[in-house]
């Protein structure tokens, strides 16, 4: 069953004045999103990836469609009765959004506070959270006195604190150094595994993708361009839009300016040969080049993996008559892709 | 210097008045000025209450009222000060007079104040259910407080100098014992008397608003 449900949503910003053009930040979006997925939702800025997000805890009101979080349409309520809604979906940013003005501990207890809990069981519960995210020792501290990543383990603290099953990250790690990314990464991926929370989170990053999404959904110009398993959006992207983000951590196949490049150091024939999980064996085509007496060398690609099944590319240099290569090439042709680099 | 010490009874109460208007209008001007500010910033486009129209009227009040120069707007508003507190002129009319121009003033600065809060922290606290009015007074008053401190210090200077235009509706006060035992009578060393007393309470305000700023924004 689908938590998270979005079934054709656009929203327009009204015009800021007079004579300005109406903004379309997100049009005919529909999209499901399964108890226990992390979903990431991935596009450049200006994709509209944060306003869809802000819409599925109503920060931002859709303009058409509708919008189902666990059973209930949001986009037909009320922002009073959105507030209960808002008590299960927890939210990360990526600026961190602490209280300046509170401590670490009364940041935590801020979502308890608003949800009524009565005050020895929000110190208790705040407590728990500190030590979940390992800053027990940090709990009388002020943010401006914490690290980027430990402002933002103060920020899952808070978002999990009224224990909701939907947590919505926005940015979290954008604003991170690699190494704390990964730190922050592994903490949500803790959070999916312990409490069983579906996590949605929006990145420009594809590496945030690959590290934890199991689901993904490409967005360009306010739509949802491509959807699928992280796998299969990684090893076989559909648009030119999911390739160039699969191509910032994957070197698949090479670009034209990258084949002429190739073209200059190698005299004999490219071409690029596709590995999708196991079902190709390596071994198998090697051999056939080799008992050919085709002479090769890898110039080109690499292979992924991504939870826990590899693909990748492999472009080789080949060194032999047409005669003798082609034959081979046909033979290769019924075990994978190639694709002959001109 | 003689004339100064037979008048010392006179200049202590002309101090305790100054206290006594400064002190009430600080709080009742004070007060309004948190009420408009607030009003002014969450109704402006994009706020949480959003209201075009409340912006708008607010918005033009206190551009009306801002600019007046206080001695006029005192004349102007004296029908106002009769029919709220029962006459025009003493102290009453004076603190009514001076609490009405400073909420429009300290409207701006608390608003100004309030824009200095992070957009973000207010998503933050919506996104955990937070209501409007919690959200007025557990996110955007407490993260604005240290400079609120200060720009409440900045109105107290502002209401010592409307106060001692006092005396032209016949009030009391340090600005009142100043004109009339010191400049009228042509003795220099009575209105500056008056004027260091204004000095050492101004100077003593300001270093409790810095101390208390500072603690707030813990630096």
């Amino acid at each position: 069953m689908a938590v998270v449900s979005l079934r054709n949503v656009g929203k327009i910003y009204a015009p800021t004045s007079k004579g300005a053009a109406s903004v379309t930040a997100i049009s005919d979006v529909s999209l499901d999103i399964e108890a226990g997925d992390i979903y990431g939702i991935i596009g450049y800025s200006g994709a509209g990836k944060s306003t869809l997000v802000r819409l599925i805890n109503a920060l931002e009101r859709s303009t058409s469609g509708e919008i189902w979080v666990k059973g209930q349409n949001i986009a037909a309520m009320r922002e009073r009765d959105l507030r209960q809604v808002r008590l299960g979906i927890g939210m990360i940013f990526q600026q961190f959004n602490l209280l300046g003005s509170r401590t670490v501990a009364r940041n935590v207890e801020y979502p308890l506070e608003v949800a009524g809990h009565p005050k020895e069981q929000r110190a208790a519960r705040v407590t728990q959270l500190l030590d979940f995210v390992g800053l027990s020792d940090k709990a009388g501290s002020f943010p401006d006195q914490l690290s980027g990543g430990q402002k933002q383990r103060v920020g899952i603290a808070r978002a999990l604190a009224t224990q909701p099953s939907i947590l919505l990250a926005d940015e979290a790690t954008s604003a991170l150094d690699p190494e704390t990314t990964h730190e922050v990464l592994a903490l949500l991926k803790r959070v999916n595994a312990e409490f069983g929370a579906t996590i949605i989170v929006i990145t420009h990053e594809m590496d945030v993708i690959q590290t934890i999404a199991t689901k993904v959904a490409v967005m360009d110009q306010g739509r949802v361009i491509e959807r699928g398993p992280v796998f299969d959006v990684f090893s076989n992207p559909q648009s030119a839009a999911s390739a160039r983000f699969v191509s910032t951590v994957v070197k698949g196949v090479p670009s034209p300016a990258e084949l002429a490049v190739l073209r200059q150091r190698h005299a004999g024939r490219i071409v690029t040969l596709a590995f999708r999980d196991s079902a190709v064996d390596q071994s198998a085509v090697f051999g056939e080049l080799a008992r050919a007496g085709v002479g090769f060398e890898v110039v080109y690609g690499g292979i992924n993996e991504i939870q826990g099944r590899a693909f990748g590319h492999l472009t080789l240099a080949l060194t032999g008559a047409d005669a003798v290569v082609d034959p081979v090439l046909d033979h290769i042709r019924t075990l994978t892709t190639v694709t002959e680099g001109r | 210097m003689d004339a100064l010490i037979d008048l010392l009874p006179e200049l202590w109460t002309a101090t305790y008045e100054t206290l006594y208007i400064v002190a009430l209008t600080l709080f009742l001007g004070g007060l309004g000025g948190l009420c408009v500010g607030l009003g002014l910033y969450l109704t402006r486009g994009g706020s949480i209450l959003e209201n075009r129209a409340l912006f708008f009227i607010l918005n033009f009040l206190v551009n009306f009222i801002r600019p007046i120069p206080f001695i006029i707007f005192l004349a102007a508003a004296q029908p106002l000060a009769r029919a709220v507190t029962g006459s025009g002129i003493g102290n009453n009319a004076i603190i009514f007079t001076i609490a009405l121009a400073a909420s429009f003033a300290m409207a701006r600065i608390v608003e100004q104040n309030l824009l200095t809060v992070t957009p973000g922290v207010i998503d933050a606290a919506r996104s955990v259910g937070a209501g409007p009015l919690r959200i007025i007074f557990t996110v955007l008053l407490p993260e604005a407080l240290g400079p609120l401190i200060l720009g409440y210090t900045f109105i107290f200077v502002a209401l010592v100098d409307m106060s001692a235009v006092a005396g032209y509706v016949g009030g009391g006060g340090l600005g009142n014992f100043a004109l009339q035992y010191g400049y009228r009578q042509f003795n220099p060393i009575v209105t500056w008397a008056a004027v260091l007393l204004i000095i050492v309470l101004v100077q003593f305000v300001q270093f409790l608003g810095n101390y208390l700023a500072r603690k707030a924004l813990r630096r």
